[in-house]
């Protein structure tokens, strides 16, 4: 059914994450855990992630792309209101901006 | 009468009296772990199995990326560069890069684990993702390092199980639900990484670098789909790492 690249995909994503994980284990104890390249490397993943967000929100790849601009950012903004309103508790922000979205999407007659 | 008072939380942890063994602390690993912790992860992979429905990938792909990676966000970079056709180098690069925080968390982790043996610290690395590293840096101060080790994997089992069924809900849901909810699953993750993020704005080298990714990460994906996110790490981490440490530089001398 998926092609091989995409399990070659799987097996090489799920490889360098492991990779992080050991080394994590064999350094123990040998590299102090808040040094300068580490402070580094998370700023990268943080850039990165971040990055990735925006990306997924405002350039979608997938199914989300056929969703107006307008609707995915009404999404963000109820989350991240439904958030601050509960006292920053995760689960009630991401089901508030995932109805909204769910709920303009239905309207427009997707 | 004239034993000592029991000792606080945090000596308890050293004593071995007051070990609950493995079979309970795993117990009570597994306890802990149902409820928000397991809610969370599954909403999440609802949103992880609608993309690979999305992605035209099939479910059995999808659970074993969840097995074989648990790490949400490596997981949602591998299926979405997928989708737009990267290459398998570049693919590796970047999921390397989002999964690199694991490196220091596991360092900070592991010592708290005492002196278990390696090859039972090998097999848990696998199940440390933000949320179990989260809850093991909360609570572990009154766990006993003994009990340590079965508390996290008790603790680790319900949230693969979690993730797992999240996964299949999800893929099954995105045929079974009318388009939009579909769309409200697929839109779960990304809020979440939003929301969570928001949470390490608090210093300051972290918030610039996310600052950056977030007017990169778009931009450079529309220069090149393959290599934007990549760049957007290195470039943007890079410039929130420099700017980040400047004001503690000058205020040293």
């Amino acid at each position: 059914m998926d092609e091989p690249f995409a399990w070659l995909t799987i097996a090489v994503a799920a490889v360098v994450t492991y990779l992080w994980r050991g080394l994590g284990v064999a350094l123990a104890g040998r590299v102090a855990p808040d040094s300068r390249v580490l402070d580094w490397v998370t700023c990268v993943a943080y850039a990165l992630l971040a990055g990735l967000v925006a990306r997924m929100i405002l350039v979608p790849v997938g199914p989300l792309a056929s969703v107006d601009l307008w609707m995915r950012l009404a999404a963000v903004v109820a989350a991240v209101g439904c958030y601050l309103a509960v006292g920053r508790r995760l689960l009630p922000g991401v089901l508030a901006g995932a109805t909204t979205l769910a709920t303009l999407a239905a309207v427009s007659g997707l | 009468m004239t034993q000592p008072p029991p000792p606080a939380p945090p000596a308890s942890a050293d004593d071995p009296a007051a070990r609950l063994g493995g079979g309970r602390a795993l117990r009570r690993g597994v306890i802990e772990a149902l409820g928000a912790p397991a809610l969370l992860l599954f909403a999440s992979y609802l949103g992880f199995g609608s993309l690979v429905h999305g992605a035209e990938l099939s479910l059995f792909a999808g659970l074993a990326s969840t097995i074989a990676t648990f790490a949400l966000p490596g997981q949602i970079v591998a299926v979405e560069l997928y989708a737009t056709g990267a290459t398998l180098t570049g693919i590796a690069l970047a999921v390397a890069l989002t999964n690199v925080r694991l490196l220091p968390m596991t360092l900070a982790l592991v010592p708290r684990f005492g002196r278990a043996p390696r090859w039972q610290l090998y097999a848990l690395a696998h199940v440390i993702a933000v949320t179990g590293w989260v809850q093991a840096m909360t609570v572990f101060h009154r766990v006993p390092v003994a009990d340590r080790v079965p508390y996290y994997a008790g603790f680790a089992a319900v949230l693969l199980s979690s993730t797992l069924t999240g996964t299949v809900c999800g893929f099954l849901a995105s045929d079974a639900v009318p388009a939009a909810i579909s769309l409200g699953l697929i839109m779960v993750n990304p809020i979440y990484f939003l929301l969570m993020l928001s949470r390490n704005l608090a210093v300051p080298a972290h918030a610039w670098a996310m600052g950056f990714g977030v007017v990169l990460g778009p931009s450079l994906h529309l220069l090149s789909p393959d290599w934007g996110l990549l760049a957007t790490g290195l470039i943007a981490g890079t410039a929130g790492f420099v700017i980040g440490r400047r004001p503690l530089r000058r205020r040293n001398g």
